[in-house]
């Protein structure tokens, strides 16, 4: 009876032992790949997803690899990744550079997909949001320097919405425009034709990944007047508010300038203009001036500005 | 194809009673079966013929059949996300399938990777390799539980990023890469540290399949158990040799005849080496103690 016990006691205490060293082993072996797989989800800018893909993150928990949007993109255009490239393996991307999404139509690629990784609810492919095109380098795109290339906007499938020509004075030579051409990311898909047809020996306009791309105000930004028009009116109230004079070079002048601060100091500072000047001033709207508290503006105008208000006055 | 294997040394009984294509038939019919599925997935890159596209994680079979692994849609489903229609609908027919003809068929008889690790097994005990690694063969469900906590963890499909067995399929079909160095690393680990190592105790593909093929309606059984002239020459050949052991030498433990271990991968490779035909297929109902022709019912 004891030595029954005594073997079973034995035996728990493998049965624990062995548990322990393949709960260890399997273990370490998932916190390795776990931290490889946490670095092979750093996806580069140059490889791009499929339309529909979402995000890169969203991307990996849906796509099995399967490789169907491979077989059905009509141009070969996309390809799996292997191991020892930097994107997560097996998974689908384009170079942009190299070979540029055609944008078909009926998008086989998403149809393709088992697992809704490529999003089936895109159907039109000009609302695909594979990247974002960026003219990245300034110094050396063609049109910038005051020629005439266009390359990049004559082949954007979206032209003259996702890419425009932005006209520019030419300060180079004076007598020039320059054709700035310009991305709309609000209508760019990111397929990439700009930078595979882009004549430089390396792009001047590439497309990034959306995340990298973009720029993002931060959430409590509020643009004043979208706000306005949203509103209906403008919310920024009249009353109570300090109008600080503004700082021009000296002797400019503005057509259609308001500044009621600068005219309340020159009211305070100056007070025996030409009656004519102070006619004019009358006449500005100057929604500060009645409520602004008393002891403010003085001790602005306190130093130099009180000689240019003098003569801002008297012209 | 793959026939070309050098005979078995364990088999040598069987060769001299069956002759070659007797004792080499089912592993003859397995290659053959690994080679017709892997060129069906070939014959449309390389000659635009296509009958299967996709891999082994998905394919859809004359833009008809979904086929899905289980294990990459169990992981899918672990990373929280929901897959379309074809992709479950995959997985049901090929869940089904393997419940008809058991699980680990697909190891046996569609698994690429398989026809290396049998290379790997079958070198090891010609040239005489001795001592193995050990680990048990339940390692395999952790690895499987791994993969799953993994892509719940990670919200990502974590383990395809290594995978030998998409890595070797999908490679040869979209391109290899660097993917050869994992095979040759699987390859060298059952050659050298340990034997049947990756198929036999760690891949949690083929557990997965273990567990879809446990109530398998196919399973090899030896039905002529009373022949058993004790050779060990199955034992020597088989990927699973624990599974064999009940079965064949457990009449008078009341054990029937059906190799019902969800491991059985269905190779078949014990049927080809027994010169005493004492295996063979069967369903899984045909299994009481006594089934074997010449048995004796111990009662």
């Amino acid at each position: 009876m004891e030595t029954k016990a005594k073997a079973n006691s034995a035996e728990r205490r493998q049965f624990i032992f062995d548990t322990a060293k393949m709960a260890c082993g399997v273990g370490m072996l998932g916190l390795g790949l776990g931290l490889y797989g946490k670095q092979a989800r750093a996806l580069p800018p140059q490889a791009i997803r499929p339309p529909g893909a979402a995000a890169e993150a969203d991307f990996l928990a849906a796509c099995i690899r399967c490789g169907l949007c491979v077989r059905d993109c009509p141009y070969d255009i996309l390809s799996l990744a292997t191991p020892e490239q930097p994107v997560a393996t097996g998974t689908p991307y384009f170079t942009a550079r190299s070979k540029p999404c055609e944008m078909c139509e009926n998008i086989p690629c998403v149809k393709a997909c088992p697992t809704d990784a490529l999003d089936h609810g895109l159907t039109d492919i000009n609302k695909a949001k594979m990247g974002l095109a960026v003219v990245v380098d300034h110094e050396t795109c063609l049109n910038f320097l005051g020629l005439r290339c266009d390359v990049c906007y004559r082949v954007c499938p979206l032209i003259d919405k996702a890419i425009t020509l932005e006209v520019q004075h030419n300060e180079r030579t004076g007598r020039h425009a320059m054709f700035l051409p310009t991305v709309h990311s609000d209508q760019c898909t990111g397929c990439g034709k700009c930078e595979a047809s882009c004549v430089l020996q390396t792009a001047a306009i590439k497309v990034y990944p959306v995340k990298l791309a973009k720029g993002e105000l931060g959430g409590h930004y509020r643009l004043g007047w979208e706000e306005q028009r949203k509103a209906g009116r403008s919310l920024v109230e009249d009353r109570d508010i300090i109008d600080l004079p503004d700082r021009m070079p000296e002797g400019m002048k503005l057509e259609g300038h308001s500044d009621p601060g600068s005219q309340a100091n020159a009211k305070r500072v100056a007070p025996t203009p030409s009656a004519g000047v102070d006619s004019l001033q009358s006449a500005l709207p100057h929604p500060g001036r009645n409520a602004a508290p008393a002891g403010i503006p003085q001790n602005i105008s306190g130093r130099s500005p009180g000689k240019r208000m003098s003569d801002e006055a008297a012209r | 194809m793959m026939a070309s294997m050098p005979a078995d040394s364990a088999g040598g009984e069987a060769l001299l009673a069956k002759g070659w294509w007797g004792a080499h038939r089912w592993l003859v019919l397995r290659r053959f079966s690994q080679g017709t599925i892997l060129a069906m997935f070939l014959a449309g890159p390389w000659f635009g013929v296509w009958i299967v596209k996709g891999n082994l994680n998905y394919s859809l079979t004359l833009d008809l059949l979904p086929l899905t692994d289980p294990l990459v849609l169990l992981q899918l489903l672990a990373t929280g996300h929901m897959p379309e229609r074809n992709a479950l609908l995959g997985v049901c027919i090929a869940l089904l399938l393997y419940l008809l003809i058991g699980g680990r068929t697909f190891c046996a008889w569609v698994c690429p990777l398989n026809v290396l690790t049998d290379i790997a097994g079958g070198l090891r005990r010609r040239l005489g390799i001795k001592g193995s690694a050990h680990i048990s063969r339940r390692a395999r469900y952790w690895m499987l539980a791994m993969t799953l906590v993994l892509a719940a963890a990670t919200g990502s499909i974590a383990w395809e990023l290594v995978n030998p067995v998409s890595m070797l399929h999908r490679g040869l079909i979209f391109g290899m890469g660097a993917g050869w160095m994992v095979v040759l690393a699987v390859f060298l680990f059952d050659l050298l540290v340990m034997s049947r190592g990756w198929c036999g105790h760690l891949c949690p593909v083929g557990a997965v399949y273990s567990l879809a093929g446990r109530w398998s309606l196919l399973r090899v059984a030896a039905a002529g158990r009373a022949a058993c002239n004790n050779c060990m020459d199955c034992f020597a050949v088989c990927p699973e040799p624990q599974v064999i052991r009940l079965p064949l030498k457990g009449a008078k433990l009341g054990a029937g005849p059906a190799i019902l271990s969800p491991n059985c991968t269905h190779c078949a490779r014990c049927i080809d080496v027994c010169s005493k035909d004492v295996f063979a297929f069967g369903m899984r109902f045909n299994n009481s103690a006594a089934a074997g022709p010449a048995t004796v019912a111990p009662e």
